[in-house]
Formats: structure tokens, C-alpha cells, sequence
């Protein structure tokens, strides 16, 4: 069984998610005796080797994290004409990034956002930005520590496809999807606060 | 004061209905510790050394007769018959049943009210005034304001999960009662040179574990644009603020690195692209919510009363209850009064479920049925007749909810501390009752005047004791509680974080302290001073080196 949702239903999901090998131990950052469990806005995710260590299927659709993209893009760009490319970015790396790699993002027909811990709410930011600012119009999905009960903000980020984490039940998170009738703010799903778009008694 | 709709009801509804599944989910195994955590946080409970503690959102400190009677209830069938009121206005159960938060939720949930975004991660509870609405001062009247920046807090999808905790304080009046300098952002509303609502956005500020007052990050920005200048505030605080390190996630942080011309910079970019947006405040809607804010139906009446007269000059404690209790009004013939929480040798804040149906009753018969609650912790009737406050007096001080201490050095103001809280580091209830019980003689309390003491069990700083006139922090030491001392600190206009006087102290030594500090300053005042002109005048030195010789002589 799928662990996709797209548009509201679980659906098969078509791509393969390509991930660079990791090479060697990766070192545990610590501060003040904890974890660091978070990378800062900015920092890199896969060194240069991992990159070129990376092996890209050679048919079918094929998510790939921008790095290993902008490696490869000439070698890709039919692949990319026939729509069989998609574009991954993690919650750290800035977004503008990826929109300076790409003359037009909306030629991939899938961009996806890793989230490593749900708690990073780097990614309702990404997911509005890419929306609102950037125009981009296909299908956005959330991968990684994705989970129900986020499901909904995501939503209205402007994700209309979610990539359930593999342990939880996709279908248990559909629900989630209607947790708020009509909430308060404008945001990507509905642009308009509710004050707009309802008569509000007493108004 | 605001009145849901059908939209806000519904809102609530679902909320307790999605928590409730949530929490079922928890129990049955189906969510992990990690994964509820921000979910139960997002709904104000944390789990706590003994039991869960749930915080109830009072939004910007407003309750009507009915919310309060439905809190007594609450704590009364929940709780243990108490309930504490916090510094951001709302109040806290410490002794609920997991299990049970869900029906608690949809009690309040009959009275129009929740626990959303009282605790975690996001857009917290939006606090202001207590006298907002009545104060002779006031320039503008924040509620509607407020109000309207409640809804669109309330599970704002993009700041739902922000880097750490995000405050916000709104502002009406020439002195600043909301301490907005002290606030991730801080919204100062005043009257421009158009005579058109403007608002002076201050941001950065914050107690903590490191205390920073805020900057002005706009002099002036229309109130049309209050919501999408936030967003972008927040927003670039949401992509840039660190996450790496809980200590260093808060927007002051973010500030202090980039610095504030280019934090602001930023910030003025991301608006350029939010402003005139759909999140643009309508003046249809302003309307729609500012009408619940309409004055009260008030009698004329005039300025003075002589039966107030009469038993002010014959009554010297009701005269002591008026001169701390009893504040200023707008309205000619009417007074807000202070319920003082602080009696000596209580828990500060705390009021049972009898004092909460009291208060309730009180408002009922004396204040149009509406109370607020004050970050000082304390309850305020905002609408009384200046002939009705003999008879207000009588009756709350026969509840204990009478106590001539507001603005003295007994009203402290105190977290819940190492008693309750899992996060303190040293008690903070019984240095407050030890301290109280040192002053308890209100002849001598009256005289050294006003004087503001805060405590916190922890850097956390509930007890916002770097504002404090004089601020006690606990603190652990080799596994054992001492309690850290600043002086000079002070909320307001003219705020200021206070200086740390010295090594620090045991529980025991603290009352001592706290008297060497006021005996230098009724040894050294002027006429006109009060304890925190003096320690300004002077410095620190003075109270240092009284305090610790006798610290030496011991």
C-alpha cells in the first residue's frame, strides 16, 4: 500500500526518491552536551563527494535533491523535457536557491521539501514562498517526518502532496486533512481571511 | 468585551474534537512522547513534576462573570479547587488528568474559550493593558485590535512550528502597561500626525535566559497592515531563526546576530511583497469586532461621592484599600479595582474555586458582569461606582480578596516555581510567603511605598524578575536551590533590566535580604523617591555592601 497523498487520496507514487550515499561516519554535532538536531538555514547537506557519488536511475521519474541535480543538468535536461525529473530541497537550504538553478521551476512537474523532524516549520515557509512568490504551480510534496497532525498546516502552505512517514498509516492521516471548516487566516489554500470570505454576524 | 460567532465557535469546536483524538492517540500508543509533545504544548499542557499542568488562554486578559464561574467549576471538579493566574494573563490547573483535558477542553469550550497556543512553539496568547478601555491615559483602545490578532494567530498554518516561543504585547496608552518593550513584538498604537491609528512595531525584546529589550523595527505603519507586517517579522524569524540550540532560538537572537538594520532590512523586503495582501485589515472588520468593545452603558454621574468621602475619612482601612486598590477611570463617578491574589503567606496569583464564583458575583453586581486579569496577577473590576466601592470592599475582603498591597512590596509577582513546574530550579511560592510574612505589617509596607518584587524559579523568567524593582532568580547550585538577586530593573516606558547585586543566597537568608535592600533605601531616600528612583540615583553599591555585611557579620 502506497504511503502517498495527493490531492486528497492515497495514490501510487511513480517516483524514486534518489539519495546520495552516505560516505564515511557522520559526525554527531553536539552543543552544551545535547544533540544538535536541527541544521541552520544555509548550512549544506551533502558534501561535494557524496554528490558525485550519487547514481541516478537511468529511466523512469527520478526526484532529485537540488545539489545533485545542478551536477548532472546537462546530461539530464531531456529527461527533464519529457518530465521525468523532480527537484528536492531540505528545510535548511534556502529556497531562493533552488529558484536560481531553474529557468523556469515550473518545467518540473514535482518539487519536494525534506523535512528531516517535524517540528522544523522551515517548511510552511518554503511551501508559501514557492506558491505565492515563485509562481510554481505542479505538484508539492512534503518528504521525510511527515506526519497527520501537521498535515493540515502543510495544506494550507500550499503542499498538495504528502509522503506519509513509512511507519504511520497514510489513510489515518487523510482525516486530517479537514481537522478546521473554515479557519481564520488567509494563507495559500485560501488566500482570503475568513472575514472575506463569509459574512461574519454582527459585520 | 468579544462575543464568538458561529466561525468562532465551530473553530473551537473542531479544535476539541482534533485534541481529543490526539490525546487518545497518545494513550493507546499510537503517538510517541516526541510526537505529542508539540501538540499537547500547542494546547498549554506540559507534564509536570507531580501532574500535567494545563494553561487556559485568556486572551489579552479579558473574562466575563460567566468564563470566570466556568473556571471555579472547572478547577473545582478537575482540580483541586484552585486555580493560578500567570503573567501572560491566562490561568493555570496544576493538577489535571491527562485523560480528563479533553472534557475540560470542551467545557470551556461552552464559555467561548480553549487552551490553543498557550504553550510550544508559536504565536502565544496576545496580552495587553488591564485597563485597556478605561484608562484616562489611553490613546487608542487595543482590544478590537487584539482581537483581531487572536484569529489570525490561532493556528496560523506558516508560524505553527516556529524555531521557540513568539509573544506578542499590543499598547494604547502614553505609559506602557503591557511591557511591550519585553516582547518578541511589541505593538505600540498611537494617534499620527494625520490623526490616523498608527502603530510604532517594536521587536526583539524578551526576558529569558537572556533578557533584551526590544528596538523599533517601524516608528509608524498604519493599522490596516498590523497582520501582514507581522508576517513578515515572523516569517523571516521562521526561515532565519536558529533552531540548533533551544537557548539561542528566540527572535532576540536573530536580532542581536544580523543586527537590527539588517534584521530590519529583511524584514522591510519580505513586506513589500505581503503588504496590501488579503490579510490587510479591513475597517468593515475592525468594525465588526471593535463594536464588542463599545463602552459600557455607564450613568452620569458625578466626580464625587460624598458617602466615599465620608468612609474615607473615617475608615482608615477601606482609605488604605482605596489608596493601592482603587485606579483612575475614563468614565467621571467610576473606578477599576483591584482584587488583590497576594494576601500574605499565599501562593501569589493563586484563587480558589470559592474566590473565582466570588469574583464572578462581584463583577455581576458591581461591574457590568466583566473582569480582567492583570500580569501582575491579579483580578480587576474595571467599571465600579465610586458609590458602590464601600460595599465592593466589604464583601471582597470578607473573601480575602482585599488586601491594601497593589503596586507594594508584598504584590509579588512569582511563577509557580520547584513546587509545580518540572523546568524551576529552585521553589519560588514560599520565598514569596517568607518575604510576605516579613512585611506583613501594613503601616510599614505603605511607607516603603511602591516597589515592584518579581520572583522566577528559573532563567525561564516567568516570574519576569529581571523588571523587577528587585528580581530573585533560583538558581542550582551543586544540586541545592539559591536565589540570585537584581535590583533596578523596571516595566514601563523608561524600562530597564535590572543589575545582579552579588553572589547569591539561600532560601532562608532571603526575607533578610529583601529588608537590607529596603532598609537603604528608607535610609537613603528623598522626599519624592521611591525605591527604584533611588537605586537608579545611587547604583548598586550602597545595597550591595549593606546587604553583604551582614552576610559577613552572620
Amino acid at each position: 500500500m502506497s504511503n502517498l497523498i495527493k490531492d486528497n487520496a492515497i495514490v501510487a507514487d511513480e517516483w524514486v526518491r534518489v539519495i546520495p550515499p552516505a560516505l564515511g561516519e557522520e559526525t554527531v554535532r553536539k552543543q552544551a552536551g545535547k544533540v544538535v538536531l536541527f541544521k541552520l538555514t544555509g548550512e549544506a547537506t551533502y558534501t561535494p563527494e557524496q554528490v558525485a557519488a550519487t547514481k541516478i536511475p537511468s529511466t523512469g521519474k527520478v526526484l532529485l535533491p537540488l545539489d545533485v541535480w545542478l551536477a548532472n543538468k546537462d546530461q539530464l535536461a531531456s529527461r527533464v523535457n519529457q518530465g521525468e525529473v523532480g527537484l528536492l530541497i531540505a528545510t535548511h537550504e534556502p529556497v531562493e536557491n533552488l529558484l536560481k538553478a531553474v529557468t523556469d521551476i515550473n518545467s518540473f512537474p514535482l518539487v519536494a521539501v525534506f523535512v528531516e523532524r517535524f517540528p522544523d516549520g522551515r517548511i510552511f515557509s518554503i511551501g508559501n514562498l514557492l506558491r505565492t512568490r515563485y509562481g510554481y504551480k505542479n505538484e508539492l510534496r512534503a518528504v521525510g517526518d511527515v506526519l497527520r497532525d501537521q498535515l493540515f498546516f502543510l495544506k494550507r502552505s500550499g503542499f498538495n502532496s504528502y509522503l506519509i512517514r513509512a511507519d504511520r498509516s497514510a489513510e489515518d492521516a487523510l482525516k486530517s486533512l479537514q481537522d478546521f471548516s473554515q479557519p481564520y487566516q488567509g494563507a495559500v489554500d485560501m488566500a482570503q481571511p475568513v472575514w472575506r470570505r463569509v459574512q461574519r454576524q454582527g459585520a | 468585551m468579544y462575543k464568538y460567532d458561529a466561525i468562532d465557535q465551530q473553530i473551537v469546536n473542531e479544535r476539541v474534537a482534533q485534541y481529543r483524538d490526539q490525546t487518545s492517540r497518545y494513550l493507546t500508543g499510537q503517538l510517541s512522547d516526541d510526537e505529542f509533545r508539540p501538540l499537547r504544548l500547542q494546547n498549554g499542557l506540559y507534564i509536570q513534576r507531580h501532574a500535567p499542568m494545563l494553561r487556559i488562554a485568556v486572551p489579552y486578559g479579558m473574562l466575563s462573570s460567566k468564563q470566570l464561574r466556568k473556571l471555579g467549576d472547572i478547577a473545582k471538579r478537575f482540580d483541586k479547587g484552585y486555580g493560578h493566574f500567570s503573567t501572560r494573563q491566562n490561568l493555570q490547573l496544576n493538577w489535571p488528568k491527562l485523560e480528563d483535558t479533553p472534557d475540560i477542553l470542551a467545557e470551556l469550550a461552552t464559555v467561548e474559550m480553549h487552551a490553543i497556543q498557550t504553550s510550544g512553539n508559536c504565536i502565544r496568547n496576545i496580552t495587553t493593558d488591564q485597563f485597556a478601555g478605561i484608562a484616562p491615559d489611553e490613546v487608542i483602545d487595543p482590544r478590537a485590535m487584539a482581537e483581531v490578532m487572536r484569529q489570525w494567530s490561532t493556528f496560523h498554518p506558516e508560524f505553527a512550528l516556529l524555531p521557540r516561543k513568539f509573544k506578542i504585547a499590543v499598547s494604547g496608552t502614553k505609559q506602557d502597561r503591557a511591557i511591550v518593550q519585553a516582547h518578541d513584538i511589541g505593538m505600540e498604537f498611537y494617534l499620527d500626525s494625520n490623526n490616523k491609528v498608527a502603530i510604532k512595531v517594536w521587536g526583539g525584546g524578551g526576558l529569558g535566559r537572556t533578557p533584551i529589550l526590544g528596538t523599533v523595527i517601524r516608528e509608524h505603519i498604519e493599522w490596516q497592515h498590523a497582520l501582514t507586517y507581522c508576517e513578515a517579522i515572523i516569517r523571516v524569524y521562521n526561515l532565519h531563526g536558529r533552531r540548533d540550540n533551544a537557548y539561542k532560538a528566540r527572535i532576540k537572537i536573530l536580532v542581536k546576530a544580523l543586527g537590527i538594520d539588517e534584521f530590519r532590512r529583511q524584514v522591510e523586503e519580505e513586506w513589500q511583497h505581503l503588504k496590501d495582501g488579503p490579510n490587510t485589515i479591513t475597517e468593515a472588520e475592525l468594525q465588526r469586532v471593535a463594536q464588542h468593545f463599545e463602552p459600557m452603558p455607564y450613568e452620569n454621574l458625578p466626580a464625587h461621592d460624598a458617602g466615599f468621602d465620608t468612609a474615607i475619612a473615617s475608615n482608615p482601612a477601606f482609605a488604605a484599600w482605596a489608596k493601592r486598590c482603587v485606579h483612575p477611570h475614563k468614565q467621571a463617578g467610576y473606578r477599576a479595582v483591584t482584587l488583590s491574589l497576594k494576601p500574605h503567606g499565599k501562593a501569589p496569583g493563586d484563587a480558589t474555586s470559592e474566590q473565582m464564583w466570588a469574583v464572578a458575583d462581584l463583577s455581576d453586581e458591581f461591574s457590568f458582569g466583566e473582569l480582567r486579569v492583570s500580569h501582575e496577577q491579579n483580578l480587576i473590576l474595571s467599571d465600579v461606582k465610586l458609590s458602590d466601592l464601600f460595599a465592593l470592599w466589604e464583601k471582597a475582603r470578607a473573601h480575602g480578596l482585599a488586601t491594601p498591597n497593589i503596586g507594594l512590596l508584598t504584590d509579588i509577582i512569582c511563577c509557580p516555581g520547584g513546587d509545580f513546574c518540572s523546568l524551576a530550579n529552585a521553589k519560588s511560592i514560599p520565598i514569596a510567603e517568607a518575604i510576605q510574612m516579613q512585611f506583613d505589617n501594613l503601616d510599614y509596607l505603605h511607607d516603603i511605598g511602591d516597589l515592584e518584587l518579581n520572583i522566577s524559579g528559573c532563567m525561564n523568567a516567568c516570574g519576569h524578575h529581571h523588571v523587577g524593582h528587585i528580581g530573585i532568580l533560583g538558581v542550582d547550585k551543586d544540586g541545592s536551590e539559591w536565589y540570585q538577586v537584581t535590583i533596578g530593573g523596571k516595566q514601563g516606558n523608561d524600562a530597564s533590566i535590572g543589575s545582579v547585586i552579588g553572589p547569591s543566597f539561600s532560601a532562608e537568608e532571603m526575607p533578610g535580604v529583601v529588608q537590607r535592600l529596603v532598609e537603604v533605601y528608607l535610609n537613603e531616600r528623598t522626599p519624592e523617591e521611591r525605591f527604584i528612583d533611588t537605586v537608579r540615583r545611587l547604583g548598586i553599591a550602597p545595597f550591595k555592601a549593606h546587604v553583604y555585611q551582614a552576610k559577613e557579620a552572620a
